[in-house]
């Protein structure tokens, strides 16, 4: 296939890996962080471990959108379909997120909830268009990437005075999630995860540039390679990160530069900018409260804010207490760490978020990688 | 005495209502002017309870399965049709020759009967072109909003040669792993027509009788170990099957496993696996080794494995895991899907 079957050329890894196990020194080790879903996703389905020197590993990072998401907020959505009885639209792999009381998105719907799984935000407008006598509630969630489509379909719903459509949003951001593990104890102090550097995000950053990533390589001093989600993206992001390690650099380098600018997408930032604000707080699944890491809808469209409409009070709640997803999610643990991984947690019934998206660390290994632990 | 005269069933604009269900002279009008004008043979004319079938030679094989689908037309087939290739196919990769079907049909009050003609008459069509006769049949209607439109229920039965025998469980470490055709072609043709989700890719449903391939390969004497539809879930659900069943691994080279690029495409777009999207004509066959290249030749030489490809290799793995040598040079594991195939929001 054209503009694919180029970035996932076996003959090009090959040279990919022979450089990366040439320039790797023997004596030590590497540990990169990928902080997307979609590398995280890539790395598994394209074997990328297998191409890799042992002393080279991959740590998967909170980039998952659906695995951050807090039970309490998908509590939320439920409550909204159920309770409320209005129309919820959610992307698809939210639907089988585990909730509160056994439920997911996915059960909810089973017990009568209006649930509709959509492709673009486009599509809960439509609904809303479509069924006027209904309340029309799109769940939205994900990281810079999804927030500016949720910005327009908020501006056309002010536009078109569209009176039964509302956002429960749930965007959350990139650069918060970084420093908050940057930040955490185990990284910092305790030295329990050893990171030498990232693999930056590839959509995001297409939004938000590659100049908020400055400032990390700089303060903690980790270099961060911004790179595609093609399998040679990540390939060559890695031996880009080797090098700077092996060099004692700590800069922000950009493999994707077929989509990515320093500046990022202005128009797109100015779109979230007129639509959102920061919240002070936001729990994240696995990393707790975080400050200043979510948007919430500004004062204008407050009318189409879900929570403002339906006076919805955030309600947290706890994962299972022997859920690994926080700790493999900043990185502490991985997935074979976890008691109930591969147990009573499979995709088929995930316990934990990290189970449910393909990109979910949880998922990804068990999906696709679990030849390598029963070896 | 007049003759009793009831008007005929307005196929152009008529809809299904509860009384065609009813067991009285309209259910029996619907069976005379659109079941059987289409569907007719000497055995559904028998007209009792039961059809009194011929004795054959050689074991029978007996095979069933429930057709509900959104949409009910789609490119390359509708309902009608699959429901006759469905139950063939999983007759003829036992290795027998498919004979008969039943037919059941659940129909929701409302349904348009020119929709149900086309329906029935694409039942005809793809029952005579795979030399099946349907012998038997019922019909319900249930009220609005309790059925889709239609669901049809197909029961086939077909008899099997002496010495054939095919099984989940026979695949063996060395044996050769073949696909008839491209992979995906089914499920990319329904996702395309699916309200909310309209591609302009020209996707077409591979939906097809598999029998006269099938009677190919038990005619070319080859060493064949099993034969299998991947329909839902895919080449990967159908192959860790086989891996359970067998009690082996499977180990597929991703490079030789065709695909069209259109549902790569669509597939990529939506963060599908390929493996994972259901096939209604493609055949899985599992055949020794020194019989690969015979096999793959029987199959080339015929309509439907014209795209035919040896995939893969059977293995010994004491957890019996499905792999994949992928393109790009490493090697991950092929799962069973959970649930649905969802699209990733990145």
């Amino acid at each position: 296939m054209k503009f694919v079957d180029e970035f996932r050329d076996g003959a090009l890894a090959q040279g990919i890996a022979r450089a990366i196990h040439a320039e790797a020194k023997p004596h030590r080790r590497y540990a990169f962080m990928e902080f997307c879903g979609g590398h995280t996703h890539a790395i598994a389905r394209y074997g990328i471990p297998d191409l890799l020197p042992t002393n080279v590993r991959m740590i998967h990072g909170p980039g998952c959108p659906v695995c951050v998401l807090p039970i309490g907020r998908i509590d939320l959505a439920i409550h909204l379909a159920i309770k409320r009885g209005v129309i919820l639209c959610t992307y698809g792999d939210t639907l089988r997120v585990p909730a509160s009381d056994g439920l997911s998105l996915l059960r909810a719907k089973a017990r009568g909830g209006d649930i509709r799984m959509i492709y673009s935000p486009e599509d809960a407008l439509r609904i809303a268009r479509d069924n006027p006598g209904r309340e029309v509630v799109l769940f939205a969630i994900g990281f810079e990437t999804t927030t500016p489509p949720t910005a327009v379909a908020l501006m056309n719903a002010e536009r078109e005075d569209l009176g039964n459509f509302s956002v429960l949003c749930c965007h959350v951001l990139t650069p918060a999630a970084i420093a908050h593990i940057l930040d955490s104890p185990e990284v910092r102090n305790l030295g329990l995860v050893a990171l030498d550097g990232f693999i930056g995000p590839a959509h995001v950053s297409t939004i938000i540039g590659s100049q908020p990533y400055e400032f990390f390589a700089e303060e903690y001093r980790k270099p961060v390679v911004i790179a595609g989600f093609e399998p040679l993206d990540v390939m060559q992001a890695i031996l880009m990160l080797v090098r700077q390690v092996n060099a004692c650099r700590f800069s922000v380098e950009n493999e994707f530069t077929r989509a990515v600018t320093r500046e990022g997408n202005r128009r797109a930032q100015a779109l979230v900018v007129e639509c959102f604000e920061l919240r002070k707080h936001f729990e994240w699944r696995g990393l707790g409260e975080v400050s200043y890491s979510a948007l919430k809808i500004r004062e204008r469209f407050a009318r189409f804010d879900a929570e403002a409409r339906f006076d919805l009070a955030y309600q947290p709640a706890p994962d299972h207490k022997a859920c690994a997803c926080g700790a493999i999610l900043r990185g502490v643990k991985q997935p074979i760490d976890c008691t109930l991984f591969g147990t009573v947690c499979t995709p088929d019934t995930p316990m934990g978020s990290c189970m449910v998206s393909s990109e979910g660390a949880c998922a990804a290994h068990y999906t696709y990688g679990r030849h390598r632990s029963t070896a | 005495m007049k003759t009793d005269y009831t008007r005929p069933l307005d196929l152009k604009h008529g809809h299904i209502d509860m009384n065609h269900g009813g067991g009285g002279r309209a259910m029996q009008q619907l069976i005379r002017e659109l079941f059987a004008k289409h569907l007719g043979n000497d055995l559904l004319a028998q007209g009792n309870d039961g059809t009194v079938l011929p004795a054959q030679p050689g074991r029978l094989v007996m095979s069933t399965d429930s057709h509900v689908i959104t949409p009910l037309f789609f490119p390359g087939g509708n309902i009608g049709a699959l429901a006759v290739h469905g139950t063939v196919n999983d007759v003829a990769v036992m290795g027998a020759t498919p004979l008969w079907l039943s037919a059941g049909f659940i129909l929701e009050e409302g349904f348009p009967l020119a929709d149900l003609e086309r329906i029935v008459q694409s039942m005809a069509a793809a029952a005579h072109d795979a030399g099946v006769q349907i012998v038997t049949g019922d019909t319900k209607v249930v009220e609005r909003g309790k059925a889709d439109g239609v669901f049809i229920t197909t029961t086939g039965v077909g008899v099997l040669l002496d010495g054939v025998n095919l099984s989940g469980a026979h695949a063996r470490p060395g044996d050769a792993v073949l696909i008839s055709g491209t992979i995906g072609d089914h499920g990319m043709a329904i996702m395309s027509q699916r309200e909310n989700l309209q591609f302009a890719a020209p996707f077409v449903s591979d939906s097809a009788a598999l029998n006269g391939l099938t009677a190919a390969l038990i005619a070319s004497g080859a060493e064949l170990r099993l034969m299998r539809d991947p329909t839902r879930g895919g080449l990967a659900a159908t192959l860790n099957e086989i891996a359970q069943q067998s009690r082996c691994g499977i180990t597929l080279m991703e490079a030789a496993i065709p695909i069209q690029p259109a549902v790569e495409g669509a597939c990529e777009l939506l963060g599908l696996d390929p493996l994972n999207i259901a096939n209604e004509g493609k055949l899985i066959v599992v055949c020794a080794a020194v019989s690969a290249e015979q096999t793959l030749q029987t199959l080339r030489a015929h309509p439907l494995g014209r795209n035919a490809a040896h995939i893969g290799s059977v293995t010994d793995d004491p957890h019996h895991f499905v792999q994949l040598q992928t393109r790009f040079g490493g090697r991950r594991m092929v799962d069973w899907l959970s649930g649905e195939p969802l699209p990733r929001i990145c």
